[in-house]
């Protein structure tokens, strides 16, 4: 299954992705969106692809890898998350 | 030369406040690092050795997942510590520089590199490299080059990414991973990122081995570990502790209380809370994290009958505010909306308004940001709100305390600058 990733760098809160997924996308209280844990149905998956064309800065992805996902599971829907992050090594 | 297995301290030996302990002495103290080094991963995975920078992951594994990558590597020791209540990586770095080497040396033969690269963040520490780079013999340094570069950046500059971005001359800002250093690092090579006390460990262990290290400690935290002391405390500083100590043995080391004890901060600003029954708890990872707290980098800081929790958390989370990156929304704005409320609580008369969204924000920034910055925001302020729940009630109906205005606790003790050992 695919799962959904936002790169928090390259947000900049256009917030169309939650208009156009509202299933697993809503915003934050500073218009940032925030993934839900329940994974992507196949039904949804078609407007999960939408939502990420749509994204006029490309921090929505849709990855179908099996690379381990970075941080952040609400970042990262239906994969487990690795931990990395502000561990100084 | 001697090696007893329980003599402490390890790493602090020879460590006093005038001289760095110079090469000969180094070799005096802990006798030379073996030529040839077989094993060496095994040896530092039946240690247990964990990175001491604040992630605990099991440095051996580091090394493996190094190793397993095409291209030479790069060593890179991590002694920026950003953490305004960590000094031990300055001190290692300033005071005992030889073991930090050693160490990255050792790292760098079982990787089969050819560099190391040092990044401290200040220049006393620049100085104290340099200079013992140059008391040490030609032979191992033909192999392997070992430079020293100054990384200026804030608290950010110790994260991974940040720190490689930093060393290769660009603004030291996360990147979002993947890839890992260990994937494609500094220069696009496979790059061991460790914390300089990681690396010190390794140089003993690389000479006395897995069952010397495992001779003090538990078995859940073997071995020594640096821990910095600071707020009330009769003697703040950088102690070394057998792992799994209870943390008033640490306060007793370091002189006792100085005050009646309030709270204890671990893991520095963006740690844990607890309140004076941690006192009993043990300085080890694994230890602490059974409890939801963490060592992070080695910090204990005590917070006085003086002091006051909700000033000190609110000084810590507009502290990681301003170190932000300002990359990622949810940290720039929620870091700042958590900020805005604590440091409403610390006004005048009822302010229970201020509490309202705190709980709920914290949660909401956690794994959202492409580093941990505001998931350690978040998690210093969720345990704040635990652990001294009366003082922050208390704050929301009357207004700020008469210690909010002294501004005493963490902000003192980062003004004092009393972590310096």
């Amino acid at each position: 299954m695919s799962e959904l990733r936002i790169d928090p760098i390259s947000c900049v809160a256009h917030g169309m992705c939650a208009e156009l997924l509202p299933e697993r996308i809503w915003l934050d209280d500073w218009g940032y969106p925030v993934l839900d844990a329940e994974p992507l149905t196949p039904e949804l998956e078609a407007h999960a692809r939408r939502a990420a064309a749509a994204c006029p800065v490309f921090a929505l992805r849709l990855q179908r890898g099996s690379r381990p996902a970075g941080r952040d599971p609400r970042g990262s829907v239906g994969r487990e998350r690795t931990d990395s992050g502000l561990t100084r090594a | 030369m001697s090696h007893s297995e329980s003599a402490m301290p390890r790493l602090l030996a020879g460590v006093s406040g005038a001289r760095p302990v110079d090469h000969a002495q180094h070799l005096r103290l802990h006798g030379a690092l073996p030529e040839s080094l077989p094993g060496l991963i095994d040896q530092l995975a039946r240690a247990g050795l964990r990175g001491h920078g604040g992630g605990g992951f099991p440095f051996a594994r580091k090394l493996e997942a190094v190793s397993g990558r095409r291209g030479r590597p790069i060593v890179v020791v991590n002694a920026t510590e950003g953490e305004p209540l960590s000094a031990k990586d300055k001190l290692l770095l300033t005071h005992t520089p030889h073991l930090v080497i050693d160490g990255a040396l050792a790292a760098a033969a079982v990787l089969g590199a050819r560099e190391v690269v040092i990044a401290a963040e200040s220049g006393a520490a620049v100085a104290a490299v340099d200079s013992a780079l140059a008391q040490r013999p030609r032979g191992r340094r033909e192999r392997v080059e070992v430079s020293v570069q100054m990384v200026s950046g804030g608290y950010l500059a110790g994260q991974e990414t940040a720190l490689i971005a930093a060393l290769s001359g660009r603004e030291a800002l996360p990147m979002l991973t993947p890839p890992y250093p260990f994937e494609r690092g500094l220069r696009g090579r496979p790059t061991l990122v460790s914390n300089a006390e990681t690396y010190a460990q390794a140089a003993l262990i690389a000479r006395h081995g897995a069952s010397w290290f495992r001779a003090l400690g538990t078995a859940q935290s073997p071995g020594t570990r640096l821990i910095t002391l600071s707020g009330a405390v009769s003697r703040p500083g950088v102690i070394e502790v057998a792992g799994g100590s209870s943390i008033a043995a640490a306060l007793l080391a370091a002189g006792g209380a100085s005050e009646p004890l309030q709270g204890i901060l671990l893991g520095g600003y963006a740690g844990v809370w607890a309140g004076p029954e941690a006192q009993s708890w043990q300085l080890g990872e694994s230890e602490l994290r059974a409890r939801g707290a963490t060592l992070g980098p080695g910090i204990v800081h005590v917070l006085g009958s003086s002091g006051c929790p909700v000033d000190s958390t609110a000084h810590a989370v507009r502290w990681l505010h301003e170190e932000s990156a300002g990359q990622c929304g949810p940290c720039v704005n929620g870091l700042d909306a958590i900020a805005c409320s604590l440091e409403e609580l610390r006004g005048d008369g009822d302010r229970s308004g201020a509490f309202a969204h705190l709980e709920r924000w914290c949660s909401l920034i956690t794994r959202r940001g492409a580093c941990a910055l505001p998931d350690g925001a978040a998690r210093l302020v969720t345990s704040a709100l635990r652990s001294h729940r009366a003082a922050f009630e208390q704050h929301a109906r009357y207004g700020g305390c008469e210690a909010c205005a002294g501004r005493s606790g963490v902000r003192a003790a980062r003004q004092r600058a009393g972590v310096a050992a």
